[in-house]
């Protein structure tokens, strides 16, 4: 029973980030039907950015966050603008190509700028134990920042896409985006905004996972990168709350497999979750069945 | 493709086997390294041709196949190694195993469409490498270490050349007519009375067929398997291929896997800067020319009437 409610906690702190890469995923897909590969990239930029305010400045965690998060943003709209636009009317599968290329891209040139080795992140948070029921309970106190912080950013998204301006611009776009540039909506900006707040997301996941496994390396947003947007799919891609109910799922299975069995085989059965969610359900867990034209 | 194209283009196969034979197996002009990049530009044009065949011609994405190669590679090595199977049955025996995979994954997978069908071949693809690293029968995470080295230039190229010939033929063949048929419009083509899920199973694991091929050729060179060497990344070098080359075009398939892998081996000197090239070539490709070198026109051996006019009249026509 112990081990069994450890490892709930473990995949809830670890289903928080994924869910907040994953929500990335799913609102540029929401919008421009993007696969962006290159996001899990973008959380490595946020976690260096992260690294360079703590470790060598010296801030606190954060406005450390803050500054990740405003470097993330300026990345991702620079990604977008030289990348993507211009294939705004090309094939999915050129775009998914570019996606691709993009990666790849910051993948070297982070191994080129940044180094190869594994940077150990600072401890700015000390992990503190704290134990409940006699013990019989521990958590700590990365996974409390973790959690917490994940939360409010989910909170703020559900804010600003359920209740501001830019939010419901930012779901015309995605209900139908000739109508609403038709209704006098700036689709570029709306589709940079996407790219801002998905980015943002991005880089307090990568500082949380830098806080989590306590290093840093410039290829360490691939992995992460890939389980969010499984996570996404699960949920139903372009479904927000989707990709939060995917992240947990996804985490906490990861957390079960390597608990119960061996962490060799947790990403054999991520993947085989993901399948077989896909086969009982096409469009993922909380996704909407469309109808095809004829 | 008239009598005297067809015979051209046998004499031209003929001459480059044997000029590529004479260099390196007699006279010994060719370096090591660059032999090694022979042997990959015959396996990087089967891969690219073969999941042409799913993504291109028949318009499903697939993001797995590397993980059918993993199978071709593997079953090939057991069966040289452990049972003794003379080479050409050992790379049959993987390519088999590889189809029959192909079409347990594709039955149930091929009902999912695009972005789906993409994530969940890419998770079939990483199921494969997971369950790999768990199998210590094929020495787990470690891989297989000194597979016979039987793979030379003249088995790559008979392979090449036999891929590109079967799925030519079958692309021009009316199964092949139903797979465009599909791609174009699916709904279309299932009213049309096309029976759309054998036909995406079909090309499916044909496709895998012969990954499970290049798979093999691979294990008999490079001596050495692992699971990590067939990771996301090899499935992602296919499709680069196929979509440089052109979605629906065998020949700019080949020229892909061709020029992919001179490029990589011109660059390879350059280190991590040889990616950073790599990616912003394939960026700006997408961008200036987003449907690949060749589109979807091919090259036929019309080409040799223009580069060798004959008398007469063009009995082609």
């Amino acid at each position: 029973m112990e081990t069994f409610i450890a490892q709930i906690l473990n995949g809830l702190s670890l289903g928080s980030i994924y869910a907040l890469i994953a929500l990335g995923y799913t609102m540029v897909y929401g919008i421009i039907q993007l696969i962006n590969f290159a996001h899990g990239e973008i959380l490595m930029i946020g976690a260096y950015v992260g690294y360079y305010c703590v470790a060598v400045f010296g801030m606190n965690i954060y406005s450390a966050m803050v500054l990740s998060m405003l470097a993330s943003s300026v990345v991702g709209v620079l990604i977008e603008r030289i990348a993507y636009k211009p294939l705004r009317n090309s094939g999915r599968l050129s775009v998914l190509i570019t996606a691709i290329g993009m990666s790849l891209l910051l993948q070297n040139g982070g191994l080129i700028v940044l180094g190869t080795d594994y940077v150990p992140f600072p401890q700015v948070i000390e992990r503190v134990p704290y134990h409940f029921f006699g013990g019989h309970l521990m958590v700590t106190s990365h996974q409390v920042l973790i959690f917490t912080v994940s939360i409010l950013m989910m909170i703020l998204l559900q804010y600003i896409v359920g209740y501001t301006k830019i939010g419901s611009a930012m779901r015309a776009v995605s209900h139908d985006r000739e109508a609403a540039s038709l209704m006098g909506i700036n689709v570029d900006n709306v589709i940079s905004f996407t790219f801002i707040i998905g980015s943002s997301l991005a880089a307090v996941a990568g500082v949380l996972l830098g806080l989590y496994y306590q290093t840093i390396h410039p290829l360490m947003g691939f992995m992460p990168g890939l389980k969010a947007f499984v996570a996404a799919v699960l949920g139903g891609i372009g479904v927000i709350p989707g990709a939060m109910l995917g992240g947990f799922l996804l985490g906490i299975v990861e957390a079960m497999v390597s608990g119960y069995w061996s962490t060799t085989y947790k990403d054999p059965v991520v993947f085989i979750v993901l399948i077989i969610i896909l086969i009982v359900k096409p469009t993922g867990l909380l996704g909407k069945n469309t109808s095809e034209k004829v | 493709m008239s009598k005297r194209n067809l015979s051209i283009i046998c004499i031209v196969l003929f001459l480059v086997w044997g000029l590529v034979f004479l260099a390196t197996d007699v006279f010994g002009f060719i370096n090591s390294f660059q032999q090694v990049n022979i042997i990959w530009a015959g396996i990087n044009v089967i891969l690219a041709v073969s999941l042409n065949l799913v993504v291109g011609f028949t318009g499903q994405l697939a993001l797995g196949h590397a993980g059918f190669m993993a199978i071709g590679a593997y079953v090939s090595a057991v069966t040289t190694m452990q049972f003794g199977f003379p080479y050409p049955l050992a790379i049959l025996a993987g390519a088999l195993v590889s189809f029959l995979m192909g079409i347990l994954i594709g039955l149930p997978t091929l009902r999912l469409r695009g972005d789906y069908l993409a994530i969940a071949t890419l998770g079939f693809g990483e199921i494969i490498r997971g369950v790999l690293v768990n199998i210590e029968y094929v020495g787990g995470a470690a891989g297989i270490n000194g597979i016979p080295k039987i793979t030379n230039w003249t088995w790559t190229f008979v392979m090449t050349v036999f891929t590109v010939v079967i799925i030519n033929n079958f692309i021009k063949s009316m199964h092949g007519k139903a797979c465009i048929t599909i791609r174009d419009d699916e709904v279309a083509a299932e009213l049309m009375g096309i029976n759309t899920t054998y036909y995406k199973t079909l090309a499916f694991s044909l496709g895998a067929f012969f990954a499970g091929i290049a798979g093999g050729l691979y294990s008999h060179y490079f001596f050495m398997i692992q699971p990590a060497t067939f990771a996301l990344q090899k499935s992602f070098d296919a499709l680069v291929m196929v979509v440089l080359g052109g979605l629906g075009s065998v020949t700019g398939a080949v020229f892909a896997g061709l020029g992919v892998t001179f490029l990589n081996a011109a660059l390879i000197e350059l280190g991590a800067f040889r990616m950073v090239i790599y990616s912003i070539l394939l960026v700006a490709v997408m961008i200036f020319r987003p449907q690949g070198l060749m589109g979807n026109k091919e090259l036929s051996g019309k080409i040799f009437d223009r580069i060798l006019p004959k008398k007469g009249g063009n009995d082609d026509a």
